[in-house]
Order: C-alpha cells, then sequence, then structure tokens
C-alpha cells in the first residue's frame, strides 16, 4: 500500500465510525441506560487518554516533567483558572523543567 | 472549563485555540515521520481525530509500514463513534449536517458538549462551536508546524506534549465532581498507562471502554435491586 493510498483509507476508515454513531436508530440510542454507557465510555476514555500521554514515552512508563505539568493542572483546575490559562501553564512548567534538568 | 459561568464561546474557543497548539506538533513530528506537508494535511483535514493522526504517524514513524498504521488509526478512531451515539440524540443531525457533524465529532466537541448537560441548546451550541474552532486552529498551525518541520526542533521542548494532557483532563474535569466517575477516571487512567507496556499503541485507550462497561453492569445492577 501506499502512503498516500494509507492516509486516504485510514481518513476513511475514522470517519466511517464518525458517520455510524450518528446513523444508529435513535429509539436505541434514546435508552437512557445506552446514554448512560456512551457517557461512561467518554470519561473513561479520556482518562485514559490522560493516563497514556502523560506517563507513556516510547521507553515504556515513565515519570517525567509532563507529570509534573499535570499535577500543577490539576491544581489549577481546582482554583477554577480558565482552561486555556491552564494548558499554558502545563506546557510552561513542562517545558521549564526539562530546560533545568 | 472549571467554572460554569465562562460562556461556552470562551470555552469552545479556549479548547480550539489548545488543541490548535498542538497541531503545531502534530505537522511537525508528521513531517519528520516521513509523510510529505500534502499528506499530513490531508491527515488533518479528512482523518481529523488527534488521536488517530498521531497513531499513525507515530506507527508509520517506526518503520513498521502503512498497514499498521492504518489499523492503528482506525482502532483509536472507534471512540469518536461512542462519542457520535451520545451526540446523535442531543443533536438530532439531518441531511448534509449529519456528515458535516459526524467529522466534527471528536474528542473536544463531544466533551464541551457533555460539560453543558443538560442544556439541550447549550450542548449543541458547545458541539458546533468547539468542533469548527478544532477544525480551523488544528489545520492552520498543522500547516504551520509541518512548514516549520525541522526548524521547532522538539515539540517536547516546547511543552507541547504535556499540553495535551492537562486538556484532556480539563475536559473531563467537570464531570470528576462525581465521586463514581471520579473513581473511573482514575481507574480507566491506571489501567490504559499499564497495558501500554504489554498491547501496541492505540489499543490501552480501547481496553478503557472495558473499564467503562464494568461500571455500567455494576450501574445496572444497582438500579435493578
Amino acid at each position: 500500500m501506499t502512503l498516500w493510498a494509507g492516509v486516504l483509507l485510514a481518513s476513511a476508515l475514522v470517519f466511517s465510525w464518525k458517520l455510524l454513531g450518528h446513523l444508529i436508530p435513535e429509539r436505541f440510542v434514546q435508552n437512557p441506560s445506552i446514554r448512560s454507557l456512551a457517557a461512561l465510555l467518554t470519561v473513561a476514555m479520556l482518562a485514559g487518554l490522560v493516563g497514556i500521554q502523560t506517563f507513556v514515552s516510547a521507553e515504556g512508563i515513565t515519570l517525567d516533567a509532563r507529570a509534573a505539568a499535570l499535577a500543577v493542572a490539576a491544581v489549577l483546575f481546582y482554583l477554577r483558572v480558565p482552561f486555556i490559562f491552564v494548558v499554558i501553564a502545563a506546557a510552561a512548567v513542562a517545558s521549564l523543567l526539562r530546560m533545568c534538568l | 472549563m472549571p467554572s460554569e459561568a465562562q460562556s461556552v464561546k470562551a470555552i469552545s474557543f479556549g479548547v480550539g485555540f489548545a488543541t490548535g497548539l498542538y497541531g503545531i506538533s502534530f505537522g511537525a513530528l508528521s513531517v519528520a515521520a516521513g509523510l510529505d506537508f500534502w499528506q499530513t494535511m490531508a491527515l488533518s483535514l479528512l482523518m481529523f481525530s488527534g488521536g488517530s493522526q498521531f497513531a499513525f504517524v507515530g506507527v508509520f514513524a517506526t518503520g513498521a509500514g502503512v498497514v499498521p498504521a492504518v489499523l492503528s488509526a482506525w482502532l483509536l478512531g472507534v471512540r469518536n463513534g461512542f462519542y457520535a451515539i451520545r451526540l446523535a440524540p442531543v443533536m438530532s443531525l439531518s441531511g448534509i449536517l449529519k456528515p458535516v457533524g459526524a467529522q466534527l465529532t471528536i474528542d473536544e466537541s463531544n466533551a464541551v458538549s457533555l460539560s453543558q448537560e443538560p442544556d439541550i441548546a447549550k450542548q449543541r451550541q458547545g458541539f458546533w462551536l468547539t468542533g469548527i474552532a478544532v477544525f480551523i486552529f488544528w489545520n492552520l498551525l498543522t500547516a504551520v508546524g509541518a512548514l516549520l518541520g525541522s526548524a521547532i526542533g522538539n515539540p517536547a521542548d516546547w511543552g507541547l506534549d504535556a499540553a495535551a494532557g492537562a486538556a484532556f483532563l480539563g475536559l473531563i474535569w467537570p464531570r470528576l465532581k462525581e465521586s463514581k466517575l471520579l473513581l473511573l477516571a482514575v481507574v480507566s487512567a491506571f489501567t490504559a498507562t499499564y497495558l501500554s507496556s504489554f498491547v501496541p499503541a492505540g489499543i490501552p485507550v480501547l481496553l478503557t471502554a472495558g473499564v467503562a462497561v464494568i461500571f455500567w453492569i455494576i450501574e445496572l445492577l444497582g438500579k435493578s435491586k
């Protein structure tokens, strides 16, 4: 498979998931327990992403500047600091730690 | 979005901008992985799902070839289908808006929409504004990243990798007030992190779906009593 074919095929496959979810009959998804499952899945997968993006590197599970940045972000979210400032602060913390260490 | 007082517009713009910044690192990493400028842009415009895009170029960069790159992008894209299932009854899309809305069904648009529950109008506004904002910033800054290429150096030097984790944490933050969801989030983050040592990239996040299903079954059993 050429790289271009792979790019287009993978894009079509990802889009098919998105469209499929919107095409499933409404009576099925209006079931409260199905909606509850969809909400649980969202929280679980996003939390999974937080774990992967914070603690996993090419070398395996690591505790590095990203963990400190996430801890700072959690404190700032707790203090109700606006989203964009928290994200910038997290990037700054990781960047500064890497410069100093 | 720690404060409910913040308007949906401000949240959407903030999420779009923050995610867009991460697009710089995607553009730079994609070119570094061996994709050209237009292949990189095709991924951001057509695939438009950060996790799947990073998986595609990340797996391709390891020299694994095109097919594993396609498969990992596809698997990681599954969660967009779950988001779409949640969004479908909220959005009630028809005609041309259905494929357009489908393309904008991503982590961020779903999360902002979810954070506006139970207000339907705000959930819809959050979905569209965030989806469009992310699409614009993500593609613009992917282009910037791809053009800067090696000039930006290592995206990690700028802390862009840490920004992503903070952004996803912020998206689920309002839900974590509920102790059951907090427990689910902690267990899921731990599970995905732990499993990353044993299974290929992209799979651990999918397996957190199993954790959600276990919580769901416990919830159903509790209700039936």
